[in-house]
């Protein structure tokens, strides 16, 4: 059963377990190629597994991602050259950034397409200050991460990312570690990437950047979907209850 | 006929220099020398450094070793190995005979070849001067006395059979040094040890008559029968011209030569035994850095099997003394693979000995260190690395070992500095480091403080560079990382 040429991700009957606690219970959403898609709901919903699961970094116990024509399977027995592809269509960025620190901003982003992709030194050095510059670092390509500030740093992050050239993006709370007035540049950077037509599936906590950069806005509650729309429907008219409790508690 | 031959092919090659393919035609080919193992360390009066020049040896066993050499037209060499592992070293075949006063024991004489003892000794029973309580090893099994002396000689076998309580000692001069220092009640050892390092002390006397005589001898493998036939040969001749008992008259009593010693002569030969400590050194923890990362990687990612031998490994090494292990990498290993009729010999050079023994010990650490350093590195950095299509081993290679290295680089100094000081137990497989040079030149001496500093200075000429060396690579790379 292929994926219709429109849509880019297609999760079905996902289920995860932490022990005896259930994060995904057969959650099923589809995403179209080019789509923003903020993920929201209360914390221990599942949206960061979720993204994780889509990456091949955590496995599942049931269920199955398509992407494209690539297949995740659950417990782990997807192919190595499936979570490779997957790997190469979704970029991911990280809370924490997870920067390498002991390679400056411009290594950061050249170290993958280098020992991956098998750049060139020149080629891989020009891809990555122009990505350096896109974010607005073209000055700091030499700068170690921890001389960046955490704004700074997840630039660097996002550019990281994109050196592979992927299709989309999974962005798992990247301003949720940044003091309140970093956060502009890095949500800045998105609404960029959305002017590419890149898929961008995106946790967050921004309720404001939602509505402002999101196509559809999905509600995750206890391992399932519990609501998805456009932002104004979901965010002004939400019709789930655990969505409005949800959203008086992050509006407050 | 052979000497007349060749003072005539001298002869001839004098006269006619332009001829001498005729006169080399007939000379027998020059055997090899042989060699002779002993202890120089605190050696008097066998074997010993010279007071006028650490870099000379000299004793009777010096003089009859070469009033053999003329006997037997042969070039002898010495080759320092350490005294208590002079049989071992002899089976080993790491010199041709040893000779430094072994006494012929019953034991010996079903073991090895001994040749016709050379030299009778008696033991002389030493006290303090001003204790006057043992005047006889009688009054010494009745008053309890604790009395030192050296181990496996006849000395200690007497005092065993007495059942007098002995305190064993590794060299002749501490248990003098402890006698003195009131340690001990008295020493019993072989007539010639005593003169020399007893002797002189003022505060010690010999107490009674020397007694309990005995003889040394030549030690040869068993099949060194046709050599050890030819030496007995050559001493018999040696005792009936009257030469033997000239070399033991000259050596009776102490010379009162004053040590000479320049601290340069000193220097130098310490410098030798330092380039020995860093080859060594630096082998080994090659060995072990190599060696430590590969048990590391096992232990942490390994299937089950490598994971549990790491760990027997990591676990054995770090149990064992490495003094235990180089004895068995060196003495034991050759015999294990005879024994068994391996078709490989696992015998091995003492630098290689000592090399793989440090190496493999060490690597046992290493491999912890190695560890506890890629642990500390957050998992977020495999994921990372993982969402970049980084695989496993790339990621490991170029962004996980590069940092842990930052948390590796001073535990593992720390250990190579130390490394540098424990290689002084390589002495028991007869190499000589720059700690085994200080004990022989400062026993031979008594220049404890002049040998011990420049020894110290040779160490911390190894050790602190490498510390700055540490530093300035921690700093180098943990450039920008908080």
């Amino acid at each position: 059963m292929p994926l219709p040429p429109t849509t880019h991700v297609e999760f079905r009957g996902l289920k995860k377990r932490f022990g005896n606690r259930l994060v995904l219970d057969g959650l099923d959403l589809s995403i179209d190629v080019g789509e923003t898609v903020a993920l929201i709901g209360p914390s221990g919903a599942g949206k960061s597994t979720l993204l994780r699961c889509l990456n091949g970094l955590t496995h599942f116990e049931a269920g199955e991602i398509r992407i494209g024509d690539e297949l995740i399977q659950s417990n782990g027995n997807t192919s190595a050259k499936a979570v490779r592809q997957v790997r190469r269509d979704f970029g991911m960025v990280f809370q924490d950034f997870q920067l390498f620190p002991h390679l400056t901003a411009l290594e950061n982003i050249t170290e993958a397409p280098r020992q991956v992709l098998r750049l060139s030194h020149n080629a891989a050095r020009q891809r990555g200050v122009e990505l350096l510059t896109r974010v607005g670092l073209g000055d700091r390509t030499d700068a170690y991460p921890g001389e960046l500030s955490g704004g700074q740093k997840q630039r660097v992050a996002v550019a990281r990312a994109l050196a592979m050239q992927p299709r989309g993006l999974l962005c798992d709370e990247i301003t949720s570690a940044l003091d309140p007035e970093l956060k502009g540049e890095v949500l800045a950077v998105l609404e960029d990437l959305k002017r590419d037509r890149m898929t961008l599936l995106v946790v967050t906590h921004e309720i404001g950047f939602a509505r402002r950069a999101a196509d559809r806005i999905v509600v995750l509650a206890d391992g399932k979907v519990i609501e998805s729309g456009l932002p104004e429907e979901v965010l002004d008219n939400p019709k789930h209850e655990r969505t409005r409790q949800f959203l008086r508690q992050v509006m407050r | 006929m052979k000497p007349l031959a060749l003072i005539g092919g001298l002869f001839i090659v004098g006269l006619s220099l332009h001829l001498p393919h005729t006169a080399k035609g007939s000379d027998p080919p020059p055997l090899p020398p042989l060699k002779w193992g002993a202890d120089a360390e605190g050696g008097a009066p066998y074997v010993f450094k010279d007071p006028k020049d650490p870099a000379h040896n000299i004793g009777f066993e010096v003089d009859l070793a070469a009033a053999l050499a003329r006997e037997l037209k042969r070039e002898i060499t010495f080759t320092q190995y350490d005294y208590v592992s002079l049989l071992p070293g002899l089976e080993r075949r790491d010199f041709d005979f040893a000779m430094n006063g072994l006494e012929v024991t019953p034991d010996r004489t079903q073991r090895y070849r001994l040749s016709r003892p050379y030299y009778t000794y008696k033991l002389q029973l030493v006290t303090r001067k001003d204790d006057s309580r043992f005047a006889s090893l009688d009054d010494c099994k009745a008053k309890r006395a604790v009395v030192g002396t050296l181990g496996d000689t006849a000395a200690q076998r007497l005092l065993d059979k007495q059942g007098i309580k002995n305190r064993i000692y590794d060299g002749q001069v501490e248990p003098y040094a402890d006698l003195a220092l009131g340690r001990i009640d008295a020493v019993l050892l072989d007539l010639p040890i005593a003169v020399y390092y007893a002797q002189p002390n003022p505060k010690l006397k010999f107490v009674g008559e020397p007694f309990a005589e005995g003889h040394y001898a030549i030690a040869f493998r068993k099949d060194q029968e046709a050599l050890a036939q030819q030496v007995d040969a050559a001493i018999d001749r040696l005792a009936a011209q009257g030469e033997l008992a000239r070399i033991f008259e000259k050596w009776r009593i102490p010379s009162d030569i004053p040590v000479q010693w320049t601290l340069g002569a000193c220097a130098k030969l310490l410098g030798e035994a330092a380039v020995t400590t860093i080859e060594i050194s630096l082998a080994s923890m090659l060995v072990a850095v190599a060696l430590g990362l590969v048990l590391a990687t096992m232990r942490l990612y390994g299937p089950a099997p490598l994971r549990w031998l790491a760990v027997g490994y990591i676990e054995f090494f770090r149990g064992i003394p490495v003094l235990l292990f180089l004895v068995f990498l060196y003495y034991g290993l050759p015999g294990i693979s005879a024994q068994f009729g391996w078709p490989v010999s696992l015998e091995m050079g003492r630098m290689t000995a000592a090399i793989l023994g440090f190496g493999l010990n060490y690597a046992a650490y290493e491999a912890e260190i190695y560890r506890a350093g890629i642990s500390a590195v957050p998992h977020g950095q495999w994921e990372a690395a993982a969402s970049l299509g980084m695989a496993p081993t790339i990621t490991f290679r170029r962004i996980i070992l590069p940092q842990a290295i930052r948390t590796i680089l001073p535990p593992m100094t720390n250990d190579f500095v130390s490394l540098f000081k424990d290689t002084s137990v390589v002495s028991v497989i007869a190499v000589v480091e720059l700690t085994k040079q200080y004990l022989i030149l400062s026993k031979s001496s008594q220049m404890y403080l002049q040998v011990g500093v420049l020894t110290a200075i040779y160490y911390l000429a190894m050790s602190i560079p490498l510390s700055y060396l540490s530093q300035y690579l921690e700093r180098k790379w943990s450039k920008g990382v908080r």
